[in-house]
Protein backbone atom coordinates (compact mmCIF):
# COMPACT_ATOMS: atom_id res chain seq x y z
CA UNK A 1 0.00 0.00 0.00
CA UNK A 2 1.43 3.35 -0.95
CA UNK A 3 2.00 6.03 1.65
CA UNK A 4 -0.86 8.18 0.37
CA UNK A 5 -3.47 5.46 0.39
CA UNK A 6 -2.36 4.52 3.90
CA UNK A 7 -2.94 8.10 4.99
CA UNK A 8 -6.35 8.07 3.35
CA UNK A 9 -7.12 4.79 5.08
CA UNK A 10 -6.14 6.31 8.42
CA UNK A 11 -8.38 9.26 7.62
CA UNK A 12 -11.44 7.10 7.15
CA UNK A 13 -10.64 5.04 10.28
CA UNK A 14 -10.75 8.20 12.38
CA UNK A 15 -13.93 9.32 10.70
CA UNK A 16 -15.54 6.06 11.78
CA UNK A 17 -14.08 6.36 15.30
CA UNK A 18 -15.57 9.83 15.75
CA UNK A 19 -18.95 8.60 14.56
CA UNK A 20 -18.70 5.74 17.07
CA UNK A 21 -18.05 8.31 19.85
CA UNK A 22 -21.35 9.97 18.96
CA UNK A 23 -23.18 6.64 19.03
CA UNK A 24 -21.65 5.75 22.42
CA UNK A 25 -22.84 9.08 23.87
CA UNK A 26 -26.35 8.71 22.48
CA UNK A 27 -26.88 5.14 23.74
CA UNK A 28 -27.13 6.09 27.46
CA UNK A 29 -29.70 8.80 26.75
CA UNK A 30 -31.83 6.45 24.65
CA UNK A 31 -31.48 3.70 27.23
CA UNK A 32 -32.40 6.02 30.13
CA UNK A 33 -35.51 7.30 28.34
CA UNK A 34 -36.50 3.77 27.26
CA UNK A 35 -36.10 2.22 30.71
CA UNK A 36 -37.82 5.10 32.52
CA UNK A 37 -40.83 4.88 30.21
CA UNK A 38 -41.02 1.07 30.20
CA UNK A 39 -40.62 0.69 33.96
CA UNK A 40 -42.40 3.87 35.00
CA UNK A 41 -45.48 3.89 32.79
CA UNK A 42 -47.21 0.86 34.40
CA UNK A 43 -47.19 2.76 37.72
CA UNK A 44 -49.27 5.65 36.46
CA UNK A 45 -52.82 5.76 37.78
CA UNK A 46 -55.09 8.34 39.36
CA UNK A 47 -54.22 6.97 42.77
CA UNK A 48 -50.50 7.34 42.03
CA UNK A 49 -50.89 11.07 41.41
CA UNK A 50 -53.31 11.97 44.20
CA UNK A 51 -52.30 10.05 47.34
CA UNK A 52 -49.28 10.10 49.63
CA UNK A 53 -46.92 7.27 50.55
CA UNK A 54 -49.36 5.69 53.00
CA UNK A 55 -51.75 4.93 50.13
CA UNK A 56 -49.03 4.07 47.63
CA UNK A 57 -48.99 7.33 45.67
CA UNK A 58 -46.44 10.04 45.06
CA UNK A 59 -48.85 12.97 45.12
CA UNK A 60 -47.01 14.35 48.15
CA UNK A 61 -43.73 14.38 46.21
CA UNK A 62 -45.26 16.12 43.19
CA UNK A 63 -46.81 18.68 45.53
CA UNK A 64 -43.49 19.13 47.34
CA UNK A 65 -41.57 19.72 44.11
CA UNK A 66 -44.16 22.28 42.94
CA UNK A 67 -44.01 24.09 46.29
CA UNK A 68 -40.24 24.22 46.55
CA UNK A 69 -39.71 25.16 42.90
CA UNK A 70 -42.42 27.84 43.18
CA UNK A 71 -41.04 29.38 46.39
CA UNK A 72 -37.47 29.26 45.10
CA UNK A 73 -38.53 31.00 41.89
CA UNK A 74 -40.21 33.73 43.97
CA UNK A 75 -36.77 34.54 45.39
CA UNK A 76 -34.52 33.44 42.57
CA UNK A 77 -36.19 35.15 39.61
CA UNK A 78 -36.34 38.75 40.93
CA UNK A 79 -32.89 38.59 42.53
CA UNK A 80 -31.32 36.89 39.52
CA UNK A 81 -32.91 39.24 36.99
CA UNK A 82 -31.91 42.36 38.94
CA UNK A 83 -28.34 41.11 39.34
CA UNK A 84 -28.24 40.42 35.62
CA UNK A 85 -29.52 43.94 34.93
CA UNK A 86 -26.78 45.38 37.12
CA UNK A 87 -24.05 43.38 35.39
CA UNK A 88 -25.17 44.29 31.89
CA UNK A 89 -26.38 47.90 32.35
CA UNK A 90 -23.97 49.17 35.01
CA UNK A 91 -21.31 46.49 34.79
CA UNK A 92 -18.33 48.24 33.29
CA UNK A 93 -16.27 48.57 36.47
CA UNK A 94 -13.91 46.29 38.36
CA UNK A 95 -16.49 45.47 41.04
CA UNK A 96 -19.00 44.23 38.48
CA UNK A 97 -16.24 42.30 36.74
CA UNK A 98 -15.38 40.46 39.94
CA UNK A 99 -19.08 39.81 40.65
CA UNK A 100 -19.33 38.31 37.16
CA UNK A 101 -16.39 36.00 37.85
CA UNK A 102 -17.79 34.96 41.22
CA UNK A 103 -21.16 34.35 39.63
CA UNK A 104 -19.65 32.12 36.94
CA UNK A 105 -17.82 30.13 39.59
CA UNK A 106 -21.03 29.79 41.64
CA UNK A 107 -22.85 28.26 38.67
CA UNK A 108 -20.23 25.48 38.67
CA UNK A 109 -20.46 24.78 42.41
CA UNK A 110 -21.25 21.21 43.44
CA UNK A 111 -24.88 21.31 44.53
CA UNK A 112 -24.25 19.27 47.66
CA UNK A 113 -22.08 22.07 49.02
CA UNK A 114 -25.03 24.41 48.72
CA UNK A 115 -27.24 21.97 50.63
CA UNK A 116 -24.77 21.46 53.44
CA UNK A 117 -24.29 25.25 53.67
CA UNK A 118 -28.01 25.95 53.98
CA UNK A 119 -28.30 23.25 56.63
CA UNK A 120 -25.30 24.48 58.63
CA UNK A 121 -26.45 28.08 58.29
CA UNK A 122 -29.90 27.47 59.75
CA UNK A 123 -28.46 25.10 62.32
CA UNK A 124 -26.01 27.71 63.57
CA UNK A 125 -28.58 30.54 63.56
CA UNK A 126 -31.42 28.67 65.26
CA UNK A 127 -29.18 26.45 67.34
CA UNK A 128 -31.27 23.31 66.96
CA UNK A 129 -32.02 20.93 64.17
CA UNK A 130 -35.75 21.58 64.45
CA UNK A 131 -35.74 24.19 61.71
CA UNK A 132 -32.74 22.78 59.88
CA UNK A 133 -34.91 20.12 58.23
CA UNK A 134 -37.60 22.33 56.79
CA UNK A 135 -39.06 23.72 53.62
CA UNK A 136 -37.36 27.05 54.34
CA UNK A 137 -33.86 25.54 54.41
CA UNK A 138 -34.60 23.80 51.12
CA UNK A 139 -35.73 27.06 49.55
CA UNK A 140 -32.52 28.79 50.72
CA UNK A 141 -30.38 26.00 49.24
CA UNK A 142 -32.14 25.98 45.87
CA UNK A 143 -32.10 29.80 45.70
CA UNK A 144 -28.30 29.69 46.02
CA UNK A 145 -28.31 27.51 42.89
CA UNK A 146 -30.97 29.41 40.97
CA UNK A 147 -29.76 33.01 41.48
CA UNK A 148 -26.36 32.63 39.73
CA UNK A 149 -27.97 30.70 36.84
CA UNK A 150 -30.58 33.39 36.18
CA UNK A 151 -28.08 36.21 36.69
CA UNK A 152 -25.90 34.83 33.92
CA UNK A 153 -28.65 34.19 31.37
CA UNK A 154 -30.25 37.57 32.11
CA UNK A 155 -26.97 39.39 31.57
CA UNK A 156 -26.35 37.53 28.33
CA UNK A 157 -29.78 38.23 26.90
CA UNK A 158 -29.86 41.90 27.95
CA UNK A 159 -26.46 42.43 26.34
CA UNK A 160 -28.04 41.50 23.00
CA UNK A 161 -30.47 44.44 23.15
CA UNK A 162 -29.19 47.02 20.64
CA UNK A 163 -27.97 50.30 22.12
CA UNK A 164 -30.01 52.29 19.62
CA UNK A 165 -33.19 51.23 21.46
CA UNK A 166 -31.83 52.57 24.75
CA UNK A 167 -30.76 55.79 23.06
CA UNK A 168 -34.13 56.25 21.41
CA UNK A 169 -35.88 55.85 24.73
CA UNK A 170 -33.48 58.21 26.54
CA UNK A 171 -33.89 60.76 23.74
CA UNK A 172 -37.60 60.84 24.51
CA UNK A 173 -36.69 62.05 27.97
CA UNK A 174 -37.23 58.73 29.71
CA UNK A 175 -35.09 58.02 32.71
CA UNK A 176 -32.54 55.26 32.84
CA UNK A 177 -34.53 53.02 35.16
CA UNK A 178 -37.72 53.42 33.09
CA UNK A 179 -35.74 52.63 29.97
CA UNK A 180 -34.34 49.48 31.54
CA UNK A 181 -37.71 48.28 32.83
CA UNK A 182 -40.01 49.24 29.95
CA UNK A 183 -37.72 49.08 26.90
CA UNK A 184 -34.74 46.84 27.56
CA UNK A 185 -36.43 44.08 29.58
CA UNK A 186 -39.39 43.57 27.20
CA UNK A 187 -36.96 43.41 24.28
CA UNK A 188 -34.89 40.77 26.04
CA UNK A 189 -38.01 38.88 27.17
CA UNK A 190 -37.42 35.73 25.12
CA UNK A 191 -33.92 35.24 26.45
CA UNK A 192 -35.04 35.95 30.00
CA UNK A 193 -37.87 33.43 29.86
CA UNK A 194 -35.57 30.82 28.33
CA UNK A 195 -33.06 31.29 31.13
CA UNK A 196 -35.70 31.15 33.83
CA UNK A 197 -37.30 27.99 32.45
CA UNK A 198 -33.92 26.24 32.16
CA UNK A 199 -33.12 27.24 35.74
CA UNK A 200 -36.50 25.89 36.88
CA UNK A 201 -35.79 22.61 35.07
CA UNK A 202 -32.40 22.42 36.72
CA UNK A 203 -33.58 23.00 40.31
CA UNK A 204 -36.59 20.72 39.86
CA UNK A 205 -34.14 17.84 39.32
CA UNK A 206 -31.69 18.74 42.09
CA UNK A 207 -31.47 16.03 44.72
CA UNK A 208 -28.25 16.42 46.69
CA UNK A 209 -29.09 19.77 48.33
CA UNK A 210 -32.50 18.44 49.42
CA UNK A 211 -31.17 15.47 51.39
CA UNK A 212 -30.05 17.55 54.37
CA UNK A 213 -32.61 20.33 53.98
CA UNK A 214 -36.21 19.27 53.27
CA UNK A 215 -35.15 15.68 53.95
CA UNK A 216 -38.20 13.99 52.46
CA UNK A 217 -41.44 12.91 54.03
CA UNK A 218 -44.26 10.42 53.58
CA UNK A 219 -47.02 13.01 53.88
CA UNK A 220 -48.47 15.97 52.05
CA UNK A 221 -47.16 19.45 52.93
CA UNK A 222 -47.45 20.11 56.66
CA UNK A 223 -45.92 23.57 57.07
CA UNK A 224 -42.86 25.65 56.30
CA UNK A 225 -41.01 24.43 59.39
CA UNK A 226 -41.52 20.73 58.70
CA UNK A 227 -39.85 18.17 56.46
CA UNK A 228 -41.31 17.89 52.99
CA UNK A 229 -41.23 15.42 50.11
CA UNK A 230 -39.94 16.09 46.59
CA UNK A 231 -39.82 13.98 43.43
CA UNK A 232 -36.01 13.59 43.25
CA UNK A 233 -35.84 12.57 46.91
CA UNK A 234 -38.68 10.11 46.38
CA UNK A 235 -36.74 8.50 43.50
CA UNK A 236 -33.56 8.32 45.57
CA UNK A 237 -35.18 6.87 48.69
CA UNK A 238 -37.28 4.32 46.81
CA UNK A 239 -34.37 3.13 44.69
CA UNK A 240 -32.44 2.10 47.82
CA UNK A 241 -35.33 0.04 49.24
CA UNK A 242 -35.29 -3.74 49.08
CA UNK A 243 -38.98 -3.93 48.14
CA UNK A 244 -39.65 -4.32 44.43
CA UNK A 245 -42.92 -2.42 44.82
CA UNK A 246 -41.16 0.68 46.17
CA UNK A 247 -38.46 0.49 43.48
CA UNK A 248 -41.22 0.47 40.85
CA UNK A 249 -42.71 3.57 42.45
CA UNK A 250 -39.27 5.16 42.15
CA UNK A 251 -39.35 4.49 38.39
CA UNK A 252 -42.83 6.01 38.22
CA UNK A 253 -41.59 9.14 40.00
CA UNK A 254 -38.57 9.21 37.65
CA UNK A 255 -40.92 9.15 34.65
CA UNK A 256 -42.83 12.17 35.95
CA UNK A 257 -39.64 14.07 36.82
CA UNK A 258 -38.03 13.40 33.46
CA UNK A 259 -41.22 14.46 31.65
CA UNK A 260 -41.18 17.78 33.57
CA UNK A 261 -37.47 18.43 33.01
CA UNK A 262 -37.24 17.35 29.38
CA UNK A 263 -40.48 19.13 28.40
CA UNK A 264 -39.08 22.39 29.76
CA UNK A 265 -35.75 21.84 28.00
CA UNK A 266 -37.15 20.80 24.63
CA UNK A 267 -39.81 23.54 24.64
CA UNK A 268 -37.17 26.18 25.34
CA UNK A 269 -34.89 24.87 22.62
CA UNK A 270 -37.63 24.69 20.01
CA UNK A 271 -38.83 28.19 20.88
CA UNK A 272 -35.37 29.75 20.70
CA UNK A 273 -34.65 27.93 17.45
CA UNK A 274 -37.73 29.35 15.74
CA UNK A 275 -36.59 32.85 16.64
CA UNK B 1 -34.95 66.29 41.74
CA UNK B 2 -37.22 63.32 42.48
CA UNK B 3 -36.58 61.82 39.08
CA UNK B 4 -32.81 61.95 39.44
CA UNK B 5 -33.16 60.06 42.72
CA UNK B 6 -35.22 57.47 40.88
CA UNK B 7 -32.24 56.60 38.72
CA UNK B 8 -29.91 56.58 41.69
CA UNK B 9 -32.26 54.44 43.75
CA UNK B 10 -32.57 51.92 40.96
CA UNK B 11 -28.82 51.71 40.57
CA UNK B 12 -28.27 51.30 44.31
CA UNK B 13 -30.96 48.63 44.46
CA UNK B 14 -29.32 46.81 41.54
CA UNK B 15 -25.87 46.97 43.16
CA UNK B 16 -27.20 45.68 46.47
CA UNK B 17 -29.05 42.81 44.83
CA UNK B 18 -26.13 41.96 42.54
CA UNK B 19 -23.89 41.67 45.59
CA UNK B 20 -25.88 38.51 46.42
CA UNK B 21 -23.32 36.54 44.40
CA UNK B 22 -20.54 37.74 46.70
CA UNK B 23 -22.79 37.14 49.70
CA UNK B 24 -23.48 33.54 48.66
CA UNK B 25 -19.76 32.88 48.28
CA UNK B 26 -18.94 34.42 51.66
CA UNK B 27 -21.82 32.68 53.45
CA UNK B 28 -20.74 29.35 51.98
CA UNK B 29 -17.09 29.82 52.92
CA UNK B 30 -17.82 31.16 56.40
CA UNK B 31 -20.52 28.66 57.33
CA UNK B 32 -18.48 25.66 56.26
CA UNK B 33 -15.29 26.94 57.93
CA UNK B 34 -17.09 27.70 61.18
CA UNK B 35 -18.97 24.39 61.09
CA UNK B 36 -15.86 22.30 60.53
CA UNK B 37 -13.79 24.07 63.21
CA UNK B 38 -14.41 21.49 65.99
CA UNK B 39 -13.20 18.61 63.80
CA UNK B 40 -10.25 20.59 62.42
CA UNK B 41 -9.15 21.65 65.90
CA UNK B 42 -9.42 18.16 67.32
CA UNK B 43 -7.66 16.26 64.53
CA UNK B 44 -5.50 18.90 62.87
CA UNK B 45 -3.78 17.71 59.73
CA UNK B 46 -4.83 14.14 60.48
CA UNK B 47 -8.30 15.20 59.42
CA UNK B 48 -7.04 15.35 55.84
CA UNK B 49 -4.44 12.56 55.93
CA UNK B 50 -6.05 10.09 58.30
CA UNK B 51 -7.82 7.00 57.02
CA UNK B 52 -10.15 6.11 59.88
CA UNK B 53 -13.80 7.08 60.08
CA UNK B 54 -15.40 6.13 63.35
CA UNK B 55 -18.51 8.00 64.50
CA UNK B 56 -19.01 5.86 67.63
CA UNK B 57 -19.57 8.23 70.53
CA UNK B 58 -16.44 8.99 72.62
CA UNK B 59 -14.21 6.97 70.26
CA UNK B 60 -14.68 9.35 67.36
CA UNK B 61 -11.89 9.69 64.85
CA UNK B 62 -12.24 11.12 61.37
CA UNK B 63 -9.86 11.21 58.41
CA UNK B 64 -10.74 12.21 54.87
CA UNK B 65 -7.85 10.68 52.90
CA UNK B 66 -9.81 7.73 51.40
CA UNK B 67 -12.56 10.04 50.17
CA UNK B 68 -10.19 12.64 48.74
CA UNK B 69 -8.39 9.85 46.85
CA UNK B 70 -11.74 8.31 45.90
CA UNK B 71 -12.86 11.64 44.44
CA UNK B 72 -9.64 11.89 42.44
CA UNK B 73 -9.88 8.25 41.28
CA UNK B 74 -13.47 8.44 40.03
CA UNK B 75 -12.90 11.84 38.39
CA UNK B 76 -9.71 10.50 36.79
CA UNK B 77 -11.58 7.54 35.28
CA UNK B 78 -14.30 9.93 34.12
CA UNK B 79 -11.74 12.09 32.32
CA UNK B 80 -9.86 9.10 30.84
CA UNK B 81 -13.06 7.80 29.25
CA UNK B 82 -15.11 10.95 28.86
CA UNK B 83 -12.56 13.30 27.29
CA UNK B 84 -11.64 11.20 24.21
CA UNK B 85 -15.34 10.50 23.62
CA UNK B 86 -16.21 14.19 23.94
CA UNK B 87 -13.38 15.21 21.61
CA UNK B 88 -14.55 12.63 19.07
CA UNK B 89 -18.07 14.05 19.28
CA UNK B 90 -16.86 17.65 18.97
CA UNK B 91 -14.69 16.82 15.95
CA UNK B 92 -17.52 14.88 14.35
CA UNK B 93 -19.97 17.75 14.87
CA UNK B 94 -17.70 20.52 13.59
CA UNK B 95 -15.52 18.89 10.96
CA UNK B 96 -17.42 15.93 9.59
CA UNK B 97 -21.18 15.99 10.00
CA UNK B 98 -23.37 17.98 7.62
CA UNK B 99 -25.46 20.69 9.33
CA UNK B 100 -28.63 18.64 9.04
CA UNK B 101 -26.96 16.00 11.23
CA UNK B 102 -24.88 18.14 13.56
CA UNK B 103 -27.76 20.30 14.84
CA UNK B 104 -29.94 17.43 16.11
CA UNK B 105 -26.92 15.57 17.51
CA UNK B 106 -25.87 18.69 19.43
CA UNK B 107 -29.38 18.85 20.90
CA UNK B 108 -29.23 15.23 21.96
CA UNK B 109 -25.82 15.64 23.59
CA UNK B 110 -27.07 18.70 25.46
CA UNK B 111 -30.11 16.75 26.65
CA UNK B 112 -27.67 14.41 28.41
CA UNK B 113 -26.89 17.38 30.66
CA UNK B 114 -30.57 18.00 31.36
CA UNK B 115 -31.25 14.54 32.80
CA UNK B 116 -31.25 14.90 36.61
CA UNK B 117 -28.39 13.22 38.40
CA UNK B 118 -30.70 11.05 40.49
CA UNK B 119 -32.15 9.52 37.32
CA UNK B 120 -28.63 8.62 36.19
CA UNK B 121 -28.30 6.98 39.58
CA UNK B 122 -31.54 5.02 39.24
CA UNK B 123 -30.64 3.91 35.72
CA UNK B 124 -27.11 3.13 36.85
CA UNK B 125 -28.32 1.01 39.74
CA UNK B 126 -30.76 -1.14 37.77
CA UNK B 127 -29.53 -1.07 34.16
CA UNK B 128 -25.94 0.14 33.77
CA UNK B 129 -24.61 -1.84 36.74
CA UNK B 130 -25.78 -5.11 35.19
CA UNK B 131 -24.13 -4.19 31.90
CA UNK B 132 -20.86 -3.31 33.64
CA UNK B 133 -20.70 -6.56 35.62
CA UNK B 134 -21.58 -8.79 32.70
CA UNK B 135 -19.65 -7.26 29.80
CA UNK B 136 -16.83 -5.22 31.32
CA UNK B 137 -15.89 -6.28 34.82
CA UNK B 138 -16.28 -10.05 34.65
CA UNK B 139 -14.15 -10.42 31.47
CA UNK B 140 -11.47 -8.07 32.83
CA UNK B 141 -11.48 -9.86 36.14
CA UNK B 142 -11.15 -13.25 34.40
CA UNK B 143 -8.10 -12.26 32.35
CA UNK B 144 -6.41 -9.54 34.40
CA UNK B 145 -7.58 -10.41 37.92
CA UNK B 146 -3.92 -10.98 38.93
CA UNK B 147 -3.25 -7.29 38.41
CA UNK B 148 -3.75 -5.35 41.69
CA UNK B 149 -5.85 -2.67 39.99
CA UNK B 150 -8.41 -5.31 38.97
CA UNK B 151 -8.36 -7.46 42.10
CA UNK B 152 -11.48 -8.37 44.00
CA UNK B 153 -14.83 -9.78 42.90
CA UNK B 154 -16.66 -7.54 40.42
CA UNK B 155 -20.00 -6.56 41.93
CA UNK B 156 -20.89 -3.49 39.95
CA UNK B 157 -21.10 -1.16 42.94
CA UNK B 158 -17.53 0.06 42.75
CA UNK B 159 -15.13 2.79 41.69
CA UNK B 160 -15.10 1.73 38.03
CA UNK B 161 -18.90 1.88 37.64
CA UNK B 162 -19.04 5.25 39.39
CA UNK B 163 -16.23 6.56 37.16
CA UNK B 164 -17.97 5.31 34.01
CA UNK B 165 -21.28 6.98 34.90
CA UNK B 166 -19.36 10.18 35.61
CA UNK B 167 -17.74 9.85 32.17
CA UNK B 168 -21.21 9.88 30.61
CA UNK B 169 -22.24 12.85 32.74
CA UNK B 170 -19.27 15.05 31.80
CA UNK B 171 -19.64 14.42 28.05
CA UNK B 172 -22.11 17.31 27.48
CA UNK B 173 -19.85 19.80 29.30
CA UNK B 174 -16.60 18.80 27.61
CA UNK B 175 -18.12 18.15 24.18
CA UNK B 176 -20.05 21.42 23.91
CA UNK B 177 -17.11 23.62 24.97
CA UNK B 178 -14.66 21.71 22.75
CA UNK B 179 -17.13 22.16 19.93
CA UNK B 180 -17.10 25.94 20.45
CA UNK B 181 -13.31 25.95 20.62
CA UNK B 182 -12.87 23.87 17.47
CA UNK B 183 -15.36 25.90 15.47
CA UNK B 184 -13.51 29.07 16.55
CA UNK B 185 -10.34 27.85 14.80
CA UNK B 186 -9.97 30.14 11.74
CA UNK B 187 -10.62 28.49 8.40
CA UNK B 188 -7.40 29.97 6.99
CA UNK B 189 -5.49 27.51 9.18
CA UNK B 190 -7.40 24.55 7.73
CA UNK B 191 -7.01 25.85 4.19
CA UNK B 192 -3.29 26.34 4.64
CA UNK B 193 -2.94 22.76 5.85
CA UNK B 194 -5.07 21.31 3.04
CA UNK B 195 -3.04 23.23 0.48
CA UNK B 196 0.12 21.36 1.42
CA UNK B 197 -1.71 18.07 0.90
CA UNK B 198 -2.77 17.02 4.38
CA UNK B 199 -5.74 14.67 4.79
CA UNK B 200 -8.70 15.78 6.86
CA UNK B 201 -7.57 13.78 9.88
CA UNK B 202 -4.04 15.24 9.67
CA UNK B 203 -5.48 18.74 9.51
CA UNK B 204 -7.55 18.08 12.61
CA UNK B 205 -4.83 16.37 14.60
CA UNK B 206 -1.82 18.58 13.73
CA UNK B 207 -3.41 21.97 13.22
CA UNK B 208 -6.98 22.26 14.56
CA UNK B 209 -6.37 20.45 17.86
CA UNK B 210 -3.07 22.14 18.47
CA UNK B 211 -4.52 25.57 17.71
CA UNK B 212 -7.39 24.98 20.14
CA UNK B 213 -5.48 23.02 22.76
CA UNK B 214 -5.69 25.63 25.54
CA UNK B 215 -9.45 25.93 25.02
CA UNK B 216 -9.82 22.17 25.03
CA UNK B 217 -7.73 22.08 28.21
CA UNK B 218 -10.21 24.54 29.75
CA UNK B 219 -13.08 22.27 28.69
CA UNK B 220 -11.38 19.30 30.36
CA UNK B 221 -10.92 21.25 33.62
CA UNK B 222 -14.60 22.25 33.60
CA UNK B 223 -15.46 18.58 33.07
CA UNK B 224 -13.24 17.72 36.03
CA UNK B 225 -15.10 20.30 38.12
CA UNK B 226 -18.40 18.66 37.24
CA UNK B 227 -17.04 15.17 38.01
CA UNK B 228 -15.58 16.16 41.39
CA UNK B 229 -18.83 17.64 42.68
CA UNK B 230 -21.28 15.15 41.20
CA UNK B 231 -23.15 13.54 44.06
CA UNK B 232 -26.28 11.49 43.52
CA UNK B 233 -25.33 9.07 40.75
CA UNK B 234 -21.96 8.43 42.40
CA UNK B 235 -23.41 7.93 45.86
CA UNK B 236 -25.82 5.33 44.48
CA UNK B 237 -23.17 3.40 42.52
CA UNK B 238 -19.89 3.61 44.40
CA UNK B 239 -20.77 1.10 47.09
CA UNK B 240 -20.70 3.38 50.14
CA UNK B 241 -17.49 2.15 51.80
CA UNK B 242 -16.01 3.97 54.81
CA UNK B 243 -12.74 4.02 56.74
CA UNK B 244 -9.81 1.86 55.57
CA UNK B 245 -11.90 -0.16 53.12
CA UNK B 246 -12.74 3.02 51.20
CA UNK B 247 -9.13 3.45 50.05
CA UNK B 248 -9.27 3.17 46.25
CA UNK B 249 -6.85 0.27 45.82
CA UNK B 250 -8.76 -1.67 43.17
CA UNK B 251 -11.23 -0.56 40.52
CA UNK B 252 -13.56 -3.36 41.60
CA UNK B 253 -13.68 -2.30 45.25
CA UNK B 254 -16.45 -0.19 46.71
CA UNK B 255 -15.23 3.32 47.48
CA UNK B 256 -16.49 6.72 48.48
CA UNK B 257 -16.04 10.29 47.27
CA UNK B 258 -16.28 13.43 49.40
CA UNK B 259 -19.67 14.28 47.91
CA UNK B 260 -21.08 10.77 48.28
CA UNK B 261 -19.76 10.55 51.85
CA UNK B 262 -21.84 13.60 52.78
CA UNK B 263 -24.93 12.42 50.91
CA UNK B 264 -24.79 8.91 52.34
CA UNK B 265 -23.89 9.74 55.90
CA UNK B 266 -24.80 13.21 57.11
CA UNK B 267 -28.31 12.25 58.23
CA UNK B 268 -26.84 9.59 60.52
CA UNK B 269 -24.58 12.09 62.29
CA UNK B 270 -25.64 12.10 65.94
CA UNK B 271 -22.82 13.83 67.83
CA UNK B 272 -21.78 17.38 67.09
CA UNK B 273 -18.21 16.23 66.31
CA UNK B 274 -19.44 13.78 63.65
CA UNK B 275 -21.60 16.51 62.18
CA UNK B 276 -18.59 18.82 62.14
CA UNK B 277 -16.55 16.17 60.31
CA UNK B 278 -19.16 16.01 57.53
CA UNK B 279 -19.12 19.81 57.25
CA UNK B 280 -15.32 19.52 57.02
CA UNK B 281 -15.73 17.11 54.11
CA UNK B 282 -17.91 19.77 52.50
CA UNK B 283 -15.24 22.41 53.11
CA UNK B 284 -12.60 20.20 51.48
CA UNK B 285 -14.86 19.67 48.48
CA UNK B 286 -15.47 23.42 48.32
CA UNK B 287 -11.72 24.06 48.14
CA UNK B 288 -11.19 21.43 45.44
CA UNK B 289 -14.07 22.86 43.44
CA UNK B 290 -12.85 26.46 43.89
CA UNK B 291 -9.31 25.62 42.74
CA UNK B 292 -10.59 23.72 39.70
CA UNK B 293 -13.15 26.34 38.68
CA UNK B 294 -10.90 29.35 39.21
CA UNK B 295 -8.25 27.53 37.15
CA UNK B 296 -10.78 26.82 34.40
CA UNK B 297 -11.93 30.42 34.49
CA UNK B 298 -8.37 31.71 34.08
CA UNK B 299 -7.67 29.35 31.18
CA UNK B 300 -10.91 30.22 29.41
CA UNK B 301 -10.52 34.01 29.80
CA UNK B 302 -7.05 33.81 28.29
CA UNK B 303 -8.32 31.62 25.46
CA UNK B 304 -11.03 34.10 24.53
CA UNK B 305 -8.62 37.03 24.79
CA UNK B 306 -5.88 35.38 22.69
CA UNK B 307 -7.99 33.65 20.11
CA UNK B 308 -10.86 36.12 20.17
CA UNK B 309 -9.03 38.43 17.79
CA UNK B 310 -8.03 35.65 15.45
CA UNK B 311 -11.62 34.55 14.91
CA UNK B 312 -12.51 37.87 13.33
CA UNK B 313 -9.74 37.85 10.74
Amino acid sequence: MSNYSFRKFKNSIFFVLCAICVVIAVIPLVSILFEVVIRGAPQLSLNFFTTDASKGGIGHAIQGTLIIVGLTSLIGVPVGVLSGIYLSEFGHNRYAQSLRTINNILTQFPSIIVGITAYALIFSIIGSSKWAFSTITGVIALSFIMIPLITRTTEESIKLVPNTLREASLALGTHNWRTTLSVVLPTAKNGLVTGILLAVARIAGETAPLIMTIQGSRYFFRGMDKQMAALPLEIWKNSLQPSQELISKGWGAALILIIIVLTLNIAVRLASRRK
Amino acid sequence: MMKVTGDKLFKILAIVIATSALAILIITGYTLSAGSMPALQKFGLNFFFGQQWNPVESREIFGLLPYILGTLATSGIALLIGVPLSLGIAIFLVEMAPRSLSVPISYIVELLAAVPSVIYGLWGLFVFRGFMVKYIETPISAYFGWFPLFSGAPGGLDILTAGCILAIMIIPTVASISKEVISAVPNSIREGAYSIGATKWEVIRRWVISYGRSGIFGAVILGLGRAVGETMAVSMLIGNATSFSAMPTSLFNPGQTLASLIANGILDATSSLTYSAYIGAGLTLLFMSLIINVGAHMVMTRVFKDKGGAIEQ
